[in-house]
């Protein structure tokens, strides 16, 4: 099955490159590469690369937050004792497993195992969405209560801790109405970190579902692990996000 | 002066362009909207940054308009606001980062190394792609309202303060910005993947050192931008109150995380045109380029300490006293490694064969400019004195030296050395040396009044000033009239040799680089036998070997 | 024909991968326990500090960097350095401003 490239460069050589089915230049090789093995490395430094990107894109998330805590730290008690730590602690569960299915995944790609393969990708798809539901629950009980920042946010919680139940079960004081007001700082970095993490994991969960669909095709079983091994470090690189996430805005203070 | 030339074509009675090269390899509008072809990408992105040039030249010719006077009388002062805002917006993102490595990059960086082509070139064409589309919306927004917050979208104003789209340009900002990552980091997985056997990183062109340590900058600065613009929008649309001092913001947070980029972003934009300067000066002086690991390690210095110093732009901004005095001395340090490469450039050119082809001017022209510009920065980077320098027309002389004076120079140093090799053929040597020079005059005449003017106290950003101050603009809108000619003139004439240009041959200018080495117009597919590089790079006694063998293979094939 | 793919690296195996779990699950259960506890200003430094072991144990073995090339290391550093130097040098600004007076 030729390969289909961009365009043809009506090259003779490149076309029967791409043509032929041979081990030396199998079907999957790029005619400007000179072997499979130079462009398993480039791409999977081009992921590197990628990644990159990504921890700096999430990292002017993770300086604004550290310099919040440090200023409104009571704010940021008061507004961590309002999510339920039991939903965060089941969802890093769930993505811990989920990098684990993965990892296996693509062992399972490198030595050839089509069915373990597609298990696996399955696995880590169903626990994705997993993550991604009980995001929603967090998420609408956070609605409910008017927490999100804008017109409807509400110190309710916050005046007056006493009709609060997360915050009557976290023992939490009223706090003065200018802290109050800085709970709208934290709920604003939880939803921009917590969003910016959720929106990767659509993304990452909707590659899956493609990458479920090839792997039962046995594409990335007959040599060609590329696709999943770069995949893989992707979603790691999603999950380790939200290990810092996680110890950051669920764990302040819950003593 | 000598009529010396190191030009040598072949005899035009009989030179043709070779049939077969990547432009007449296929035809078809789509054969260029969807190539993989590195070197048509890179026209691709020629013709999109001369247009967007224009467009910003444009802006810049109505800001020193309005400038004659020093009423505000050619505008109201919003549409001014909104017209140098456009104005640096649209060069520094949709021109000056893209321009070297975009075009020039992009063709010759594989050529350089003896690859075939960019590692990713589905990559490089959405990275196109992503450009053409930030670009767009960005003069869609100019059409609809325009942004008049100033390229740096400082905080609350951005946020709380003005009702122009902002949402928009930022998202059009946001847009470039990933076109830069994905060609940086294109970039950096060929220099390190796909090296031909033999070509050692010391044997790689100074050219692509550049081009590799902008890529860095490009790849791990421009996210944070990224993020910073993200906040702005969630600040606009939803009032998150980040930046916002009434729900316990700070502004300065957003400053912080934009220059952290925007500083990295100038070394992004200069490093590609000092790359083309080392090849430019070694060609023109027939000379190794002295210092070779001086001028490669220091671009990667360049990189690094490029990090450490953006505070340099909040000195008056509320940051503290400990951040003013950290900054200023880190911002000591940075200077050092570009320093190195002027000097290294100018023992190149001692004892060297020099020349004054086009190229070669501009050079020329970058070494005193970008000089001038580079120490007005040291006084910037000093806080004392940047406390009354900042906000006034020295900043703005300051950065168009290095940018205008030193970039934009090196960009036309790097089209006219490379036009050869790109079309087949020669531009006319007279008329673009007579642009060379009327640019440097237009640009001295436009911007040194500057310098004059931020020391005596008139703020940038203005649309009007104090009487006294006219004598000065009028002097820098006459230069802005000369230097616009002068950049006209290279639009006219390089269009004109595509037709009537002479051939070119594989290397006019006698150069050593592996891109020299093949016919111009180069094929698709760059070589017709991969190169194996066993040699210095700069070797000129290597060049002469060959041109020998050359010789002696046609004396005994034509017997 | 081959069906393996040909890779010179190393291929890790099923085991690595069912200790490193265990050796996660274990953290965020330490995490979790440690976070109900009152040890005062350490209580932030030990959560991170659990959270950086778990990033590392992820990014050396499930994204393979141990048996990774030189480049791959020195470009996750390079990554976490950078990100380190962003926010060090801001937080130092914030640091030294007169604190929480806004």
């Amino acid at each position: 099955m030729p390969d289909s490239t961009v365009i043809a460069h009506g090259d003779a050589e490149a076309a029967s490159i791409a043509n032929s089915a041979d081990t030396e230049h199998p079907s999957y090789l790029h005619h400007h590469f000179n072997s499979t093995e130079q462009q398993a490395d480039a791409s999977n430094f081009a992921m590197w690369l990628f990644l990159l990107t990504e921890v700096m894109f999430f990292g002017g998330l993770f300086t604004a937050y550290l310099i919040y805590r440090n200023w409104y730290y009571a704010a940021f008690v008061a507004g961590s004792h309002q999510l339920n730590a039991v939903w965060g602690t089941t969802n890093t569960l769930v993505l811990i497993l989920s990098s684990f299915t993965m990892a296996m995944g693509v062992w399972c790609a490198e030595t050839g195992r089509r069915r373990g393969l597609v298990l696996s990708l399955t696995l880590t798809l169903i626990l994705g969405l997993s993550f991604l539901g009980i995001k929603t629950i967090e998420y609408s009980e956070k609605i409910e209560k008017h927490h999100v920042p804008g017109i409807h946010y509400s110190l309710d919680s916050f005046l007056d801790p006493a009709h609060d139940e997360a915050a009557k079960a976290a023992g939490d004081k009223p706090l003065p109405l200018d802290m109050a007001r800085h709970t709208e700082v934290y709920f604003s970095l939880y939803f921009a970190m917590t969003g910016m993490h959720a929106l990767h994991m659509i993304i990452g969960v909707g590659i899956l579902g493609f990458m479920i669909y090839r792997a039962r095709a046995g594409a990335y079983t007959a040599g060609h692990v590329t696709f999943v091994e770069n995949f893989g470090l992707y979603w790691h690189f999603v999950d380790i996000v939200w290990i810092y996430l996680f110890a950051l805005l669920y764990l302040i203070s819950r003593h | 002066m000598s009529t010396n030339t190191i030009v040598s074509l072949p005899d035009q009675s009989t030179a043709r362009i070779p049939k077969n090269n990547f432009i007449t390899r296929e035809n078809g509008l789509l054969s260029w909207l969807l190539t993989g072809d590195h070197k048509r990408i890179a026209i691709l992105y020629l013709i999109s940054l001369s247009f967007f040039f224009f467009i910003g030249g444009a802006l810049a010719g109505l800001i020193r308009l309005e400038l004659l006077t020093p009423q505000t009388d050619l505008m109201a002062t919003d549409t001014y606001n909104k017209v140098f805002t456009m104005h640096g917006i649209i060069m520094i993102f949709f021109f000056l980062v893209p321009s070297v490595p975009a075009t020039l990059g992009n063709f010759f960086i594989p050529m350089m190394i003896g690859a075939r082509d960019l590692a990713l070139p589905k990559i490089n064409l959405l990275s196109w792609y992503l450009y053409m589309a930030g670009g767009i919306l960005a003069l869609y927004t100019m059409m609809t309202g325009g942004v008049d917050t100033g390229w740096t979208f400082t905080t609350p104003l951005s946020t709380h303060y003005v009702n122009t789209n902002v949402l928009t340009t930022g998202l059009a900002v946001f847009i470039a910005g990933f076109s830069s990552i994905l060609t940086g980091l294109n970039f950096i997985v060929t220099i390190h993947k796909m090296r031909a056997p033999g070509m050692t990183w010391f044997r790689l062109p100074l050219f692509v050192w550049a081009h590799y340590a902008a890529s860095i900058l490009m790849v791990l600065a421009t996210p944070v931008v990224a993020i910073a613009i993200v906040l702005v929008a969630l600040e606009r649309t939803i009032g998150i109150g980040v930046f916002d001092p009434a729900k316990g913001g700070d502004p300065l947070l957003f400053q912080h995380l934009f220059w952290f980029y925007s500083h990295p972003a100038v070394y992004i934009m200069i490093l590609p045109g000092m790359g083309v300067i080392s090849e430019v000066i070694s060609t023109f002086s027939r000379k190794r380029v002295f210092g070779y690991t001086a001028v490669a390690f220091s671009s990667v210095a360049i990189a690094v300490f490029g990090f450490f110093v953006w505070a340099h732009h909040m000195f008056i901004m509320g940051i503290s006293n400990y951040t003013v005095l950290v900054f200023s001395l880190l911002t000591m340090l940075v200077a050092v490694p570009s320093a190195i490469k002027i000097f290294n450039w100018t023992f190149t050119l001692y004892k060297g064969s020099i020349t004054f082809e086009t190229p070669m001017l501009y050079a020329f022209g970058f070494l005193g400019l970008f000089t001038i510009g580079g120490m007005t920065g040291v006084f910037l980077g000093s806080s004392g004195t940047d406390i009354h320098l900042t906000e006034t027309y020295f900043i703005v002389a300051h950065f168009h030296f290095v940018m205008v004076g030193g970039m934009l120079m090196a960009f036309l140093a790097g089209i006219h050395f490379w036009w050869p090799k790109i079309t087949g053929r020669m531009y006319p040597e007279k008329i673009s040396q007579l642009a060379a020079v009327v640019t440097f005059i237009g640009f001295n005449l436009t911007f040194f009044p500057q310098f004059i003017l931020g020391t005596l106290g008139m703020p940038r950003r203005y649309a009007s000033y104090p009487p006294e101050f006219q004598i000065l603009n009028v002097f820098s809108t006459a230069g802005a009239t000369i230097l616009g000619v002068g950049y006209l003139l290279p639009v006219l004439y390089l269009v004109w040799s595509l037709k009537y240009g002479a051939v070119a041959g594989n290397n006019p200018w006698q150069a050593t680089g592996l891109e020299w080495q093949t016919q111009s117009p180069p094929l698709t597919e760059n070589f017709a036998v991969m190169p194996i590089m066993d040699h210095e790079a700069y070797d000129y006694e290597w060049l002469e070997k060959q041109q020998e063998r050359q010789k002696e293979l046609e004396v005994t094939s034509a017997r | 024909m081959s069906g393996q793919n040909e890779h010179a690296h190393h291929i890790v195996g099923p085991k690595v991968y069912v200790a490193i779990l265990f050796a996660l699950l274990a953290g965020t259960a330490l995490t979790v326990w440690a976070s109900y506890i009152d040890l005062g200003f350490w209580n932030p430094i030990i959560a991170l500090a659990i959270a950086t072991t778990k990033a590392t144990l992820v990014v050396l073995f499930f994204m393979h960097v141990k048996y990774s090339t030189k480049l791959t290391k020195l470009t996750v550093f390079a990554g976490v350095f950078t990100f380190l130097i962003l926010i060090s040098m801001t937080l130092s600004d914030y640091i030294s401003r007169a604190w929480g007076s806004w």
